[in-house]
Order: C-alpha cells, then sequence, then structure tokens
C-alpha cells in the first residue's frame, strides 16, 4: 500500500503546526521522518492516523483520495500506529490485550480465543518477535511490550505502521533487535514511517528520509546522501557541533561520596541496593542505564528527597547522610530533575517566580518575610541573558517558553549560583538539538570550572558524549564502571551490563 | 522570538531592560477576570427571568423585581449600607477559602470555622467584663480569629499527618459545629438568662463593632468591620504575592511536586494555610456576631460559609477578584430581599441566580461562545495551546 500526502496544512491558531507537507510512504521501505519537537511530526502522524482533519491538502491512498473522519477510518483503511507511550493493560495477557476492540468471537458472540491465539502466533511467527503471547504484559520487559504494540496494529491488518519515536526506552541490544523486525517488516512489504529524533538511527535503518523544521518539509533523499551532520543541520536550521569538545579531566577532591547506600521502600522493596560511588570535583561521571533502575531513587537519595535506609553520604568532606534538601542546596549541591514539568518548574509561574523556585527564602532575594521581587526580576534577566533563555519577558508565564527554552531556564537556575556538585537528571529531555548543544557545552564548562557533574541519561550516546567516567544501573544496582578518557569506553560492554549481563558472563 | 540576548560575555543592561519590561498579555487577563463574571452575571440573570417567565410571572412584575433588585443593592444610602453590611463575612471567608485554594486545599469548612469562631467571639463578647472598648472588641475578634484557626487546622494537621482528604474532614467538622453551636447555647453560663430557647446572651457594648453610619440614620447597620475586610483584602495579597510563606503556598498548590524539590515541608505548609483560612472564616463569624447580630444564635452563620466558596471561585481565587465577588454577592442578598418585598418574588429565585453565576463561570466555554465579541480576540489563541 503506497500513501502520499500532497499540500498537508494544519493550523493551530497562531501556530502553522504543517504548512503545505508532501509526503510518500511506499511499501516495502522504511522512511525516517526526524524533526526537533514541535517540528509537526505529531500533529502530520496524528493526521494521518485521523484524530486531525488537515486543513488543506490531500491524502491519497493507492491512487485514490481518501478523507478520515475518525481514527476508526484510518485503521481500517489500514495505517496503524504504535505510540510511544504504550496502550496496554498489565493485568491481561498479550493475546487480550492484542484482540482488545476487535475480538474474534465464535457462535452466539462467545470470545474465541482459541482462534484468536493461533492467529497472534502465526503473525508472532512470520515477523521473529518471540513475544511469549500467554504472559501477563506486566511481567515482560519494555522492548517485548513494544513488539505487543506491533503486534496489535498487525493483528488489524495495517499495511503501512508508524512507530512514534521507538527506541526512546530500548536498551542498545534491544534496539538492534527492534531493527531486526523493522527489516523484517520492510521486506514483507510493510511501509514504515519511522519518528525520531536520533540521527544515526535515521542512517541505518531509513530507506528515505524526510526532515521537518517548523512545519515544512526541509529536505528529503535518501540517507547515504547524507551525514549526521546535514541532517542535524536541517533540523535546527543552522550548523550543529555534536561532539562536545572536551579535554580530559584532571580530577580533584571527592566532592561526593556514596557509601553502601541502601533505600527500600516501604518495608522490603529495595530500590537502591548497595551503592558506592564517588564524584570528584573537574570531573563529570554518567550514570548510565534503562529508565527504571534506580536512577530515579539514587538522585533523590543525593539531593536530600528521600532518605536511604543504610548508608553514609558525604559531601565536600562532611557528613549530609541526614541533611535535609534544603541544606544540601545550600551547601552547593545544583539539582535539574529528570521532570521539568512535574518537579523542575511551574508552568503558571512567571519566568522570574521559577528563577528562584527553590532559593526564594534565600538572603539574596529576600528582605526580612518579603521575597525582593525587584532583585529577584533583575537576577532573572541577567540569568536569561548568560544562559541563552530565549523569552521577550522575565513576566511570561514558563508554561509559554518552548521546551528548550524551559529546560534551560531550569539549567541556569540551577547553574548560576556558587555550586560544586551539579545533579543533572535526564539534562535534555523532551528538548530541541540546538539547546542539548548548549545545555551540554553549560555542563562541561561547569566541569572545567573544577565542579563535580553527576549526569543520569537514559540515552546513552548523551553519556557517552560527555562522562569521564561510567556507572551502570541495573535493578537498583551499580552493575558496572568504566573508564571513558581519551580512548572511549565500550559501548557494546555498556549497553550488555545496561540489559543486566555482568561482564563475567560476556567473556 | 529574536537573537537579541548577547550569548556571550556581560550581559548588557538594555537587554535586561528590555526582559524587565511587563508581558504583553497581563492586560487581557485582567480583562478576563471582569468580562466572564459580568457576562455570566447576565446570563444568569437572564434565565432567571426565564424561570419567573414559566411560573407565569407577569412580565411586568419581572422587570419591577429587576427594578427592585437594583434599588434594594445600590439603589440609595440603606441599601448601600445593606450591601456592603452583607459582603463583609462573605469576602472574609472568601479569602480564606481562596487562600487554601491557592495552596491546592478545598476547604468545604469555611462555614464551621465561622461557627467556632463566633461562638467563642460571643462568649468571650459577654464572659468577660469591665474593659474599655479599644481593649475587648480587639480580643473578642481575635478570640474568634484564633478559634476558626484552630478548628481548620485540625483538618489540616489531618491531612499532614495521615492524608485524610480535607474535603471530607471540613464537611464532617462543619456538622460538629453545628451541633456543638446547639449544644453550647443551652450551657447555663451562655444561655440568655429566663429564656427556654437556645440563644446566648447579649454581647456587651464594649465589644461591639461599632456602626460607622449611625450618625446619619440610626438604622445603617454598616459597621467597622468594613475596616477589617479591607485590611484582610489587601494582607492576604501581600501574603500571597508579596511573602516567602505566600510563595511557598502557591508553589504547593500550583505543582506538589516542585514544591518538594524545593525543599518545601508539605505538611507544614497544609496546616499553615489551613490555619490561615480558618482564621479568616473565624473572622467572618466574629464580625458577624459583634457587628450585626449582637449575639450567638442557632444557624447564625446562615450557610454564608458555603456562599463564600461560590465567592472565592467566581473571585478566582485573587483578593481583589474576591472582594468584587463578594460585593457583587452581598448586592444580590441585599437586592433579593428588596425584590421579596416589592415583587413579591421569593428569595429562592436569588439563590438560583447565584448558583447560575457560579456554573457560567465555572463553564467559561460556555460564556464564550455565547457572547465571542467579548473575549474574540482571546479565543484563538487559548484554544490553540
Amino acid at each position: 500500500m503506497d500513501i502520499e500526502l500532497r499540500g498537508i496544512s494544519k493550523r493551530f491558531g497562531p501556530v502553522q503546526a504543517n504548512q503545505d507537507i508532501n509526503l510518500e510512504i511506499r511499501a516495502g521501505e522504511v522512511l525516517g521522518l526526524l524533526g526537533e519537537n514541535g517540528a509537526g511530526k505529531s500533529t502530520l502522524m496524528n493526521i494521518l492516523s485521523g484524530l486531525y482533519s488537515p486543513d488543506s491538502g490531500d491524502i491519497i491512498i493507492d491512487g485514490e483520495k481518501t478523507e478520515f473522519s475518525g481514527p476508526g477510518d484510518s485503521i481500517a483503511s489500514g495505517i496503524g500506529m504504535v505510540h510511544q507511550h504504550f496502550m496496554l493493560v498489565p493485568v491481561f495477557s498479550v493475546v487480550e490485550n492484542v484482540i482488545l476492540g476487535v475480538e474474534p468471537t465464535g457462535g452466539a458472540d462467545f470470545l474465541d480465543l482459541q482462534a484468536a491465539r493461533a492467529q497472534v502466533q502465526k503473525i508472532n511467527a512470520e515477523y521473529g518477535m518471540q513475544v511469549p503471547t500467554d504472559s501477563l504484559i506486566e511481567n515482560l520487559p519494555v522492548g517485548i511490550q513494544q513488539r505487543v504494540e506491533i503486534l496489535k496494529v498487525l493483528f488489524r491488518s495495517a499495511d503501512v505502521l508508524i512507530l512514534d519515536e521507538p527506541t526512546a526506552v530500548l536498551t542498545p541490544q534491544e534496539v538492534d533487535e527492534f531493527f531486526a523486525i523493522v527489516r523484517a517488516l520492510r521486506d514483507a512489504g510493510k511501509g514504515i514511517v519511522f519518528i525520531t529524533h536520533k540521527l544515526h538511527e535515521i542512517l541505518e535503518i531509513a530507506d528515505r528520509v524526510s526532515v521537518l523544521r517548523q512545519g515544512q518539509v526541509v529536505g528529503q533523499g535518501r540517507p547515504d546522501g547524507f551525514s549526521e551532520a546535514d541532517l542535524a543541520e536541517m533540523m535546527v536550521g543552522r550548523p550543529v557541533s555534536f561532539t562536545v569538545d572536551r579535554a580530559d579531566s584532571t580530577p580533584g577532591d571527592t566532592v561526593l561520596r556514596l557509601d553502601s547506600i541502601n533505600l527500600f521502600d516501604g518495608a522490603q522493596d529495595p530500590r537502591l541496593i548497595d551503592i558506592s560511588l564517588s564524584v570528584h570535583g573537574g570531573e563529570i561521571v554518567g550514570i548510565a542505564g534503562v529508565q527504571g533502575n534506580g536512577q530515579t531513587e539514587l538522585v533523590e537519595a543525593i539531593t536530600g528527597l528521600s532518605s536511604v535506609t543504610t548508608g553514609d553520604i558525604s559531601f565536600a568532606g562532611r557528613d549530609i547522610t541526614r541533611a535535609s534538601v534544603r541544606q544540601r542546596h545550600r551547601m552547593g549541591i545544583a539539582h535539574i530533575p529528570e521532570d521539568r514539568h512535574k518537579s523542575g518548574m511551574v508552568g503558571s509561574f512567571t519566568v522570574a517566580e521559577n528563577m528562584v523556585l527553590n532559593s526564594y527564602y534565600d538572603r539574596t532575594v529576600t528582605s526580612g518575610v518579603q521575597i525582593d521581587w525587584r532583585r529577584a526580576q533583575t537576577r532573572a534577566a541577567e540569568a536569561c541573558l548568560s544562559y541563552d533563555v530565549r523569552t521577550p519577558s522575565v513576566f511570561l508565564s514558563a508554561g509559554s517558553l518552548s521546551g528548550g527554552n524551559q529546560q534551560k531556564m531550569v539549567v541556569a537556575r540551577e547553574l548560576e549560583r556558587d555550586v560544586k556538585l551539579i545533579v543533572a537528571s535526564q539534562p535534555t529531555r523532551g528538548v530541541d538539538v540546538g539547546s542539548i548543544e548548549y545545555i551540554h557545552q553549560q555542563l562541561v564548562a561547569c566541569r572545567d570550572r573544577g565542579n563535580a557533574v553527576l549526569i543520569i541519561s537514559s540515552e546513552l550516546d548523551e553519556i557517552l558524549d560527555l562522562s569521564d567516567r561510567i556507572y551502570v544501573m541495573f535493578e537498583g544496582r551499580i552493575a558496572a564502571e568504566f573508564d571513558n578518557h581519551s580512548a572511549g569506553a565500550d559501548r557494546n560492554a555498556i549497553g550488555l551490563a545496561m540489559a543486566g549481563v555482568t561482564p563475567g558472563e560476556v567473556a | 522570538m529574536s537573537d537579541s540576548g548577547t550569548t556571550t560575555g556581560q550581559p548588557v543592561s538594555s537587554d535586561i531592560q528590555a526582559l524587565l519590561a511587563p508581558a504583553i498579555d497581563s492586560r487581557s487577563s485582567w480583562r478576563e477576570l471582569f468580562m466572564l463574571p459580568l457576562a455570566a452575571l447576565l446570563l444568569a440573570m437572564l434565565i432567571g427571568a426565564l424561570i419567573m417567565m414559566a411560573t407565569s410571572v407577569a412580565p411586568a412584575t419581572i422587570m419591577q423585581s429587576f427594578v427592585a433588585m437594583a434599588r434594594g443593592s445600590v439603589g440609595s444610602l440603606h441599601a448601600v449600607s445593606e450591601t456592603l453590611t452583607a459582603a463583609i463575612p462573605l469576602v472574609l471567608a472568601g479569602l480564606g477559602i481562596g487562600l487554601a485554594f491557592r495552596a491546592g486545599l478545598f476547604n468545604i469548612g469555611a462555614e464551621g470555622q465561622m461557627v467556632v469562631g463566633g461562638l467563642a467571639t460571643a462568649i468571650a463578647s459577654f464572659a468577660i467584663t469591665g474593659l474599655p472598648i479599644w481593649v475587648h472588641l480587639p480580643l473578642v475578634l481575635v478570640v474568634g480569629l484564633a478559634f476558626g484557626a484552630l478548628y481548620a487546622a485540625i483538618a489540616g494537621a489531618l491531612k499532614a499527618a495521615t492524608g485524610a482528604h480535607e474535603v471530607i474532614s471540613t464537611i464532617m467538622l462543619n456538622l460538629i459545629s453545628f451541633r456543638l453551636l446547639d449544644y453550647m447555647l443551652r450551657q447555663p453560663f451562655i444561655q440568655k438568662e429566663g429564656r427556654s430557647d437556645p440563644i446566648s446572651k447579649a454581647v456587651l457594648e464594649s465589644a461591639e463593632l461599632p456602626r460607622i453610619l449611625g450618625f446619619l440614620d440610626a438604622n445603617l447597620r454598616l459597621h467597622a468591620g468594613i475596616f477589617i475586610m479591607l485590611a484582610a483584602v489587601l494582607l492576604v495579597y501581600w501574603l500571597l504575592f508579596r511573602t516567602k510563606l505566600g510563595f511557598a503556598l502557591r508553589i504547593s498548590g500550583e505543582n506538589p511536586g516542585a514544591a518538594r524539590y524545593a525543599g518545601i515541608r508539605a505538611g507544614l505548609t497544609i496546616v499553615l494555610a489551613m490555619a490561615i483560612a480558618g482564621a479568616l472564616a473565624g473572622l467572618a463569624g466574629a464580625t458577624q456576631v459583634s457587628g450585626v447580630l449582637g449575639r450567638a444564635t442557632p444557624g447564625f452563620s446562615a450557610g454564608i460559609g458555603f456562599d463564600a466558596i461560590a465567592v472565592a471561585l467566581l473571585g478566582r481565587s485573587h483578593p481583589v477578584g474576591i472582594l468584587l465577588a463578594g460585593l457583587l454577592f452581598g448586592a444580590l442578598e441585599a437586592g433579593g430581599r428588596q425584590m421579596q418585598v416589592d415583587a413579591g418574588v421569593s428569595i429562592d429565585l436569588i439563590g438560583i441566580i447565584q448558583a447560575l453565576i457560579i456554573i457560567f463561570v465555572a463553564a467559561p466555554l460556555l460564556v464564550r461562545r455565547i457572547f465571542p465579541p467579548l473575549f474574540g480576540s482571546r479565543r484563538q489563541g487559548r484554544e490553540g495551546t
């Protein structure tokens, strides 16, 4: 099945989300769709899956002009969407999840589970997906859950699959296996739209690539005609440097030390198990690992948001195991939280208010019980300028800034004061390429000023680009430690450690 | 989005000045603050008229009743006095509810906090004797404030310690306060001598909020509580938007995750916010007892603490908005009484109109649809995101 999008435009109020977009999706081909957040990828795919109708332009399927009045039409015509966030019922089995909504029935409208299972298993085998069809979803790893989502759309006889940021939740090994499935699908004649912002993935898997920027297609072609730098420049609209300029570090004194940290949630649910690590001044240490392996708990333990069950934490030679969030903040621990919307900022507050979110009680911005807003605002304006936060005014609500600028605002707040340790959790999640580059430079600059930097990220590339040393977390433990000086750490070995394979087993 | 920001080196002071210029959308948000309630009021009155027509009230009487409402609320000095008198406890309790809202707490218990505060004020007003007015009056008001604060703090402490939802606990505390009032009013040292019905002794003159327009006409009920109300508006504004505590309350209300991140202690914040809310409601009860009623009687709170929830909603939890909303509700109250007298229309209709206003305010999209010219320029932008 071939789909052609011709002159698609869609406008939301003042925002032109898609403008005159032409795109071809062909059977037996992987189309890589590349673009930053807000470039219009999601809008375009929502048009294709029938959620939005375009203001103008046509969707042409196999030469016939088609109009969708809802997602049902899109599915019926053979388009299947695999969302970034899975839509599965955890306590249902794989088969039950796959058939949900299109249950095959026998006589008298009884559920025909046998027929369903047979059909699911057939699809499963056809593309080599190796999904245990009778397991409950909640017992399956994320990588397998994703395949269940693919089974779902195949079960609904999709000929074109839209994969929205499918690798965001996978380990490098899982990505390899996932790519094998994508290739099997392609070879079986399916058309695939692969949405991502990771350039190397496009180069590896896509047969053709289209780059979106500000709602328009700014480049198309075969990936072998482009380098990563070309693609990035098209995406951002200016040349981007990828390799972070990073000289070898000269580690100083130990700034942060964790000694046999254990953290239990409730009575007996271990979240952190026997963690010992250290971060020195003038050093960036990266924590790699698939999301949900204790990284969040580790950050909370270091920043004082949760107290550890056993073990000691020391900072600049002082024991801070029982210190409060504010005490640690005052001592010079900066914290860039993993989810700015959940905890890093208040969207309805102004930029100036957000800039003092966790230091409003500090003498430098208060007079008595009052906050000296004039001083806070001036300081916010200065921080906006020196950290490239693009806002017309510090009185604008933070929620109205772009994701990249929101994150730079958080980074500016944490770095503009005098700190010794920066705990940066997912510092560039949901941020455009230009801002990623900027934030990375700032973190390296912090290191070069002699500060200790701890970066926690589920993007292995980010860890490899920035870190001098790398710890890998798996199921609440430090699974491995790697040196990442000029020689560079072994990407494959880190990937295996992320998947829980210990170095001993590899050899 | 310009690139005027210097990304390297020392920031230029003119760039800082540009960033410190007020944001563009602050004016239209003020317009929204006024236009929405106004449109809601018009719609509610329209539906009120329809209800009257449906119950075969003559069109002339309907007109007459709206004229009476205007006359009774703003048509004379006496009407204005009545409007303001009714507004005082509504604004005070509304401020408390609005402040709790800002901190993310739904305080349904203003009514009970008024009862407890007002009862405490009444007792202090006749039990303590021999004090001059400039000592006795402030004392009884502070007693009402303190008891309201303590009573609300119970719900706050329960939530902080055990997670008990404040909506449930304040509703229950309301029920307790009503029965407590009835019980206390029969106690010998409270009950008025020679009466078998539950009614307290009268407030001593030294504990009465003086009528400030008494020199014009002894029937003008407006009392000095109006100054307390205005001071409270300013104080709450200052607290919310100028102080550290207010900022912490607002962070907690808008984003509990961010409050935790900023090291704000959630439990303490909850108890404090409830206590301040209760203090304001207690003060509302105190001014009512000391300024209007002169004694405590069963049900003296008269649902004001519940109407105040509507006032806080209508005022968007902003002190100035709450002041205006309280004045509007005070006017409806005073006008409604006149409507009943002049046109013979039941005061229940006023209750219906009040409730309709709240529904329309709570459904802003509906009002925008009906009155597009008032909001037209903003509508598209809003829905886009």
